[in-house]
């Protein structure tokens, strides 16, 4: 299992824009990915499981991979998250 | 056997096409228990397949004319169709309870919206909305009965509809709708505003053309005399077909008239210019001829959309419009909400009486964030070209001062960040409530120009909705109590040394226009194509004439004295 936080530092925190890439880079892969905020957890590769989460910004999240590309998929995301979402 | 309709000509020009109606289909559901789990199931994943393709090609066409920042609603819109959170958990109910598709996504979809609606952010609970709208489309497939979406259209067409609703308008392709008959609606209502800014020759009010023009039926659209035949016999088609000839060989005759000025017969120089909707609007603005835009209703940039436009897109719409007219004057009225226009994003409550109500400049001085970021992003516009601003709505001098500290804040604020601001804005107001017509005096030693809207204008003077047909008689532009409002306005701008257009539709009536040359009126501005047919009766007119005609319809009692004495002595 590969694992990482992040703090959002995007103004408007996760919205339409942003989850939308997150949930698109997810889907690239094979591995269970979760989004976890405020003891919540959600599957990462569900655009409405990761609204629902309302992550504004200053929020600190954390990214689950587990599965056969997990790594990848870790990595993957963190991209989209430093495109604009995370420093 | 044809059948011939009539209703209010709304937008110039003849079509002929086949016709496309506009439905939305009954998508009740009711529980059954199923057999073959199977078969539903498939029949679920064959309506997200298909509804998966739809949003695609709306997608595609909304990025091409609306841009890449629209289109990500329905990438958005993608993604929920593609949400194992809700896709499998359907497929789920399905198998565990027996139940047809159409159920189980009733069901399912309901608890999101629920979920959304009742979270405690206005963005989430928007989000509602999308999820309704992504269910209902895949619903209506499950059910056998697809909705259309007007992006969707991909071959000319008359678009047939009981209503247009302005986002509605605002989707319209005009390569492919070539005209469009409603059955309800007046010449002011918000379709028929568009239809003329997007040059689509349009009847509205027919009351029954969505009963009789059957799906994919021959009509003809007569946006000139206000009448729609369905079904053309031979003989009919072929006097359409030399009425739309002729109709094509004036306005080449107007076209000759594209780069003149608008000059009187004796000389007087007047300025014709547009009104727009959109930047989009702009290519209609050249061709014909205007010599700027008169009235930019920014209210189209708020709608259709599920949040509020940023600062930065409002900076480069506005920056498109004054650089492309290079110099030309740019009107730009700030956000006019509220009426007949909604935003549904920002959640105001329903009003009995929408038109004298929280509309407008009322609503831009109490939720003053909203107007600040247009003031802004106006303000920054306003180094690329001549740009002026104009408030809507005004009815006190004190709602015009309110609204003009705000913007030499905003302008104070800028300068401070070093940020490039004109120093020649001028700062106007739209004249549409009596109040301040009979208080222009005041108002002009403090304007710098005034603009008459006069479908306000006159639903106001004479107390008539004028969304509503039973009072459609009340529309009286020619009454002399309106042209005795306008005089007052005109006469006391040119006191102070302003000067006052007009940009409702009286504006380019050719019963109105040597009247508001006789009074004085320096601007006309109105839909861009009726800007050369304007210019060619304008310089037929001498300045003496239609100041003696002018004079003479003030002292008339009705709107049909003056309308008789303008026939006589011009047409």
């Amino acid at each position: 299992m590969a694992e990482k936080k992040f703090t959002i530092t995007a103004e408007t925190g996760i919205h339409a824009r942003p989850a939308t890439q997150l949930v698109n880079k997810a889907g690239q892969y094979e591995s269970e990915v979760t989004l976890e905020y405020n003891g919540k957890s959600v599957n990462l590769k569900s655009i409405m499981g990761v609204m629902s989460l309302g992550v504004g910004q200053g929020s600190e999240v954390t990214i689950k991979a587990e599965g056969p590309d997990a790594e990848a998929a870790l990595q993957g995301l963190d991209e989209v998250m430093k495109q604009g979402l995370s420093d | 056997m044809s059948i011939n309709l009539t209703g209010i000509a709304a937008s110039a020009g003849i079509a002929i096409s086949k016709a496309f109606r506009l439905e939305t289909p009954d998508l009740t559901v009711e529980k059954t228990i199923v057999e073959n789990v199977d078969a539903e199931i498939q029949l679920f994943d064959a309506a997200i397949e298909k509804s998966k393709a739809e949003l695609e090609v709306i997608k595609e066409k909304t990025k091409q004319d609306l841009g890449e920042e629209h289109a990500e609603i329905f990438s958005a819109h993608l993604l929920v169709l593609s949400d194992p959170e809700l896709v499998d958990t359907i497929r789920q109910k399905v198998k565990d309870e027996k139940v047809n598709a159409a159920f189980a996504l009733k069901e399912i979809s309901d608890q999101f919206v629920m979920m959304f609606e009742t979270m405690d952010n206005e963005y989430m609970k928007e989000r509602a909305a999308d999820i309704r709208d992504v269910s209902k489309r895949v619903l209506a497939h499950v059910l056998g009965k697809p909705i259309v979406s007007l992006t969707e259209i991909n071959e000319e067409v008359i678009l047939i509809a009981d209503d247009l609703t302005p986002s509605d308008t605002a989707q319209l392709n005009k390569d492919f709708v070539k005209g469009f008959v409603t059955d309800i609606g007046g010449r002011t209502s918000h379709s028929a505003i568009m239809a003329r800014s997007m040059e689509i020759p349009a009847v509205v009010g027919t009351k029954t053309v969505t009963e009789n023009g059957d799906q994919g039926v021959q009509v003809i659209v007569d946006g000139l005399e206000g009448n729609v035949i369905i079904d053309p016999s031979e003989s009919e088609l072929a006097e359409y077909r030399q009425k739309l000839a002729d109709y094509e060989e004036k306005k080449k005759e107007w076209a000759k008239l594209v780069h003149e000025p608008t000059k009187s017969k004796d000389g007087h120089l007047v300025e014709l210019v547009a009104n727009i909707g959109t930047p989009n609007d702009l290519e209609g603005v050249i061709n014909n001829g205007a010599e700027g835009v008169g009235l930019y209703r920014t209210e189209f940039l708020y709608m259709g959309r599920t949040e509020l436009p940023t600062e930065e897109e409002q900076f480069e719409a506005y920056k498109k419009v004054v650089s492309e007219l290079d110099g030309k004057p740019v009107v730009i009225r700030t956000l006019d909400i509220g009426g007949d226009k909604e935003l549904p994003y920002l959640d105001l409550p329903k009003e009995m009486n929408p038109f004298l109500g929280f509309r407008a400049i009322r609503l831009c001085l109490e939720k003053d964030d909203i107007f600040r970021t247009q003031l802004r992003a106006l303000l920054r516009a306003s180094v690329f070209g001549n740009l002026k601003i104009m408030f809507p709505m005004i009815a006190t001098l004190g709602e015009f001062r309110q609204a003009k500290v705000m913007l030499e804040e905003e302008k104070k604020k800028l300068m401070d960040a070093g940020v490039d601001i004109s120093d020649s804005i001028e700062v106007g107001i739209m004249v549409e409530i009596p109040s301040t017509a009979v208080m222009a005096p005041q108002f002009a030693k403090e304007v710098d120009f005034f603009s008459i809207g006069t479908n306000d204008l006159i639903q106001y003077t004479f107390a008539a909705d004028r969304m509503n047909e039973q009072v459609s008689y009340l529309y009286q532009p020619y009454n002399p109590a309106i042209l005795r409002l306008v005089k007052m306005v005109i006469d006391a701008s040119h006191a102070e040394g302003k000067w006052t257009g007009m940009c409702g539709e009286m504006a380019g009536d050719e019963i109105a226009i040597p009247l508001l040359f006789g009074l004085g009126l320096d601007e006309f501005s109105m839909s861009a194509t009726s800007v050369l047919p304007a210019r060619s009766q304008i310089s037929a007119l001498t300045k003496d004439k239609a100041k003696e005609v002018a004079e003479k319809a003030l002292q008339l009692n009705t709107d049909e004295e003056v309308k008789q004495l303008v026939e006589k002595t011009f047409l």
